[in-house]
């Protein structure tokens, strides 16, 4: 923790034009750095001084910048979002660091999210695991009385510990084998504990795991790295919950029967 | 031009009833010939894409984050309003509606407001069914709390991520239908322009934001679901890429523009800290339940809050409104806390702050309660301000955050544009003048699954397939041109200054002239300021790299030069409505205590704003706003 109220740091940052080029490594100064500043804020100040100088910005995704959207995505000091525990790049500030500090900031490192810009990649795949059965059918005006339908409370705040995922990837980028099983397991064992999602349950993370795969995120050997390093705290206990599903889905599916239509 | 609201006839309570019993059906056999283009995957767009896509239309859909999950109703924390009555305690569709209203001090359309309130009993229904796992009781029903000013329990919530939680259970509905086929989605991509044929809404163009590609893409008809414009403000609680350009591509095209001027700005923000500042953050309102507003009696007191005795102390919130107190409504708070920093009452480093104070709670409920309520929340404060607020009074500041105006619609939630619909924060909406916590949530759902998907049908039904053009059509070439014209002249300026310098100079004098409190003066200054910046702008603006490549400076340019012109839409709003009204102050339109003094005689209308070319002045027009059902009253919370 610094004490300073202006810190000057030195930045290895990530350069890649776009997809198809080589990336490397590039050194900036970041002089005269209020510790008031924000990680962005002070990649903003940054950026400000590269354009004036005609040089191209770092890319980076940010949005909200209140740590809930999850596009910040960046590696910082070899950490998914930097050194502090459950804070997004975007909430990280300056304070956490000293002056004369090198900083080395990276893009997430998978296969399945390749690097468009800079610190920019493609994460479109965790929307397609989605897209596979990450969701409860109900149609729009298909529902009934909202307490029609009692869930403990102690299934609701379990199912609101993994529902707090913000998909930013941190998980995968932390984890040695760029495995997806963290976020994956959120959204299964979010749905997985209400009653509303009982119908699809083993369906669901069938189609989810199979995805996936296909996306080519590595498996998991229980490293726990992702938890370590995510935002919102996400417990590895969905993957455990996960697996139990995964289990019972593979030992007791049958191929679906096709019917004829009626009348 | 013609504002014809088209509420439909018979009593309040019946006329949504009506529509949906009188309005034209698609055979659902047609369905899958139709295209919809929804701009934005909001609570609003994303709602709305699904559920047309599960009637059967096919749906393209745009946003420009990398995922539609994270459109910024994401960072909703507090709650959503519905009128289900759950606790007994006297609330109803008609007390919502009431509510509503009242809220938004009389400028709202009354038929609109209450189909709102009757829907909102669906759309908990509705996420409830898809997972959405709201805070319960201990019995496994549903927990409620009361919110920004209720005197009912009608907030529903998912601990402090209620946005987050709501959009994900539209998100995955949407998802589901991407997975199906039904929807095409398109994440990176920026709208840059609205595709007319013959005055009818066809299609836009995009801007591929990784490959820099120009697209045109054509439907049936379009919906906006492109949020609000408070960054205009440059600080604001809002994303970083929230912008108004789909807005006002549309509005530059002959849609109007109502009320730009009723932005809302909230009370409880953590203070500004310098120049670097990209953004505020908002604690949720929440706080007010258990919190205590105050500023030191003496001006420039610079002792440490917990040194200055009560009697020194001035709970203005609660001596001022005693029956409302901490929990008087967001442009109440907000204009008191700028009084009393005006006075030189305001605490921290920069004197652009009052405390939020919880020693009385935890002393009264204990420290474990006021964790078990606001831990996230004291934790978010911490990271930002280093200072624990357990021990130490919150430092808050009000902030931009949400914008009433938008485009005009009518009943239909379409613009003065056929074919053209504007759903959520970006049509000028039902909070008249200011809008209720957690009724933004309620609104923007409200639109996307249940009234969009009737109102755009009923369009469709009387749309031809075949009426549909292709990409050769001179109307879309022309739209693709001028984006690409757009594109070259911001790139070629070539001068000194970032867009980020400009929009944060744009910001400060709208901050300062169009703000909080507006008065003639402060406006005309803004007029004469506003346009002098924005010729700076255009000659001497800085955009490094190329049009074709992933250029995040083209990006916040373009959006800024959008925003240097309804900037001025805003002053020239403010300046012509002559009275206040909720979020809107005008100085010269107070009672003699200092509240907002509504002018009904001359004002109680809508106004919307016809574009009438480059350079020239917009056309106001006005509808009336005609109350049938509830008394125009003062509001008061004291």
């Amino acid at each position: 923790m610094s004490s300073e109220k202006n810190l000057n740091l030195k930045l290895n940052v990530w350069r890649q034009k776009n997809a198809q080029s080589e990336g490397g490594f590039e050194t900036y100064e970041a002089p005269g750095i209020s510790t008031e500043m924000s990680f962005l804020e002070m990649l903003d100040v940054v950026n400000e001084d590269l354009i004036t100088k005609g040089a191209d910005p770092i890319a980076f995704d940010h949005d909200c910048r209140e740590g809930i959207c999850g596009a910040c995505s960046m590696v910082i000091d070899g950490r998914p979002h930097g050194p502090k525990e459950r804070t997004t790049a975007c909430q990280l500030h300056m304070r956490s660091f000293n002056d004369g500090d090198t900083i080395a900031i990276e893009p997430w490192r998978a296969a399945a999210f390749p690097v468009q810009r800079d610190l920019i990649v493609d994460r479109a795949a965790f929307d397609r695991i989605i897209a596979a059965g990450g969701f409860i059918s109900a149609p729009t005006g298909s529902a009934q009385d909202a307490n029609s339908l009692p869930v403990s409370k102690q299934n609701a705040d379990l199912a609101m510990d993994a529902a707090a995922c913000i998909g930013c990837g941190a998980c995968v980028a932390a984890c040695p084998n760029a495995s997806a099983m963290l976020f994956v397991s959120a959204k299964v064992s979010q749905l997985a504990l209400l009653p509303q999602g009982q119908p699809e349950r083993y369906i669901r993370v069938r189609d989810m795991v199979a995805q996936m795969d296909a996306e080519e995120f590595g498996t998991c050997t229980n490293h726990g790295e992702c938890e370590a390093a995510c935002p919102k705290g996400i417990s590895v206990e969905n993957i455990a919950r996960m697996n139990r599903d995964y289990l019972k889905a593979s030992l007791t599916y049958r191929p679906e029967a096709t019917g004829g239509g009626a009348g | 031009m013609e504002l014809k609201s088209n509420i439909p006839e018979g009593p309040l309570e019946k006329k949504w009833e009506k529509y949906r019993n009188d309005m034209k059906l698609v055979n659902p056999a047609n369905k899958r010939k139709y295209k919809i283009i929804v701009v934005g995957s909001g609570l609003a767009g994303a709602s709305a894409a699904a559920s047309m896509a599960e009637l059967g239309y096919e749906v393209d859909c745009f946003c420009y984050q990398d995922s539609p999950r994270r459109a910024h109703s994401i960072a909703a924390q507090g709650g959503i309003n519905a009128a289900k009555n759950y606790h007994n305690d006297g609330d109803s569709v008609f007390r919502l509606f009431y509510d509503t209203v009242k809220g938004g001090d009389f400028r709202a359309r009354e038929a609109n407001v209450h189909r709102l309130a009757e829907v909102s009993v669906n759309i908990i229904d509705q996420c409830v069914a898809q997972g959405v796992p709201f805070a319960r009781e201990y019995g496994g029903l549903l927990d409620n709390r009361s919110f920004g000013g209720a005197q009912v329990s009608r907030t529903f919530y998912a601990r402090g991520q209620t946005g987050q939680q709501l959009l994900l259970g539209a998100y995955q509905a949407l998802e589901r239908q991407i997975g199906l086929g039904k929807v095409k989605m398109h994440s990176r991509h920026d709208m840059q322009e609205l595709i007319l044929v013959d005055g009818v809404a066809k299609g836009i163009v995009t801007r591929d934001m990784v490959t820099g590609a120009i697209e045109s893409h054509l439907a049936h008809a379009v919906c906006l679901a492109t949020g609000g414009y408070a960054p205009v403000f440059y600080l604001s609680t809002n994303a970083m890429g929230c912008n108004t350009t789909a807005i006002w591509r549309a509005y530059k095209k002959g849609a109007a523009f109502a009320n730009p001027c009723f932005t809302q700005i909230h009370p409880t923000c953590i203070p500004i800290t310098g120049d670097h500042q990209s953004k505020l953050t908002l604690m949720s309102e929440s706080l007010r339940n258990d919190g205590r507003i105050w500023v030191p009696k003496k001006p420039g007191d610079k002792r440490p809050p917990n040194d200055i005795p009560e009697d020194e102390r001035d709970y203005y919130l609660e001596r001022k409104y005693p029956s409302f107190g901490n929990l008087a409504p967001r442009d109440i708070a907000s204009r008191a806390a700028k009084e009393a920093c005006d006075n030189g009452l305001g605490v921290g480093e920069t004197g652009l702050g009052v405390y939020l104070d919880f020693a009385d709670s935890i002393k009264r409920l204990g420290m474990h309660a006021i964790e078990e309520k606001y831990g996230n929340l004291f934790e978010m404060y911490e990271r930002i301000t280093d200072e624990n607020p357990y021990k130490t009074p919150m430092r808050i500041y009000p902030a931009a955050h949400y914008t009433m105006g938008g485009l005009w619609v009518d009943y239909n939630l379409m613009s003065t544009i056929p074919g053209l619909f504007v759903m959520g924060e970006a049509n000028f909406s039902d909070h008249g003048a200011n809008r209720l916590g957690a009724s933004a949530l309620m609104q923007g759902l409200a639109d996307g699954y249940f009234v969009a998907p009737y109102t755009v049908g009923n369009y469709l039904a009387g749309v031809k397939p075949s009426e549909h053009p292709t990409t050769a059509h001179a109307a879309v070439q022309a739209a693709e041109a001028t984006v690409k014209a757009r594109i070259e002249k911001l790139l070629a300026i070539k001068g000194k200054r970032t867009p980020t310098h400009f929009h944060r100079e744009l910001g400060k004098i709208m901050w300062e002239h169009c703000g909080m409190a507006r008065n003639e003066e402060s406006l005309k200054k803004a007029l004469e300021l506003i346009p002098k910046l924005r010729e700076e702008f255009w000659s001497d603006l800085l955009i490094p790299g190329a049009g074709d490549e992933l250029n995040q400076s083209l990006e916040h340019a373009a959006r800024v030069g959008d925003f240097f012109e309804l900037a001025e839409l805003m002053c020239l709003d403010a300046l012509e409505r002559r009275e206040s009204c909720g979020g809107h102050f005008r100085e010269e339109s107070q009672t003699p205590d200092g509240e907002a003094q509504r002018d009904d005689a001359n004002f109680c209308h809508v106004a919307a704003w016809e574009y009438q070319g480059e350079g020239k002045t917009p056309v106001r027009h006005i509808e009336p706003l005609v109350f049938e059902n509830v008394h125009l009253a003062t509001r008061s919370y004291k």
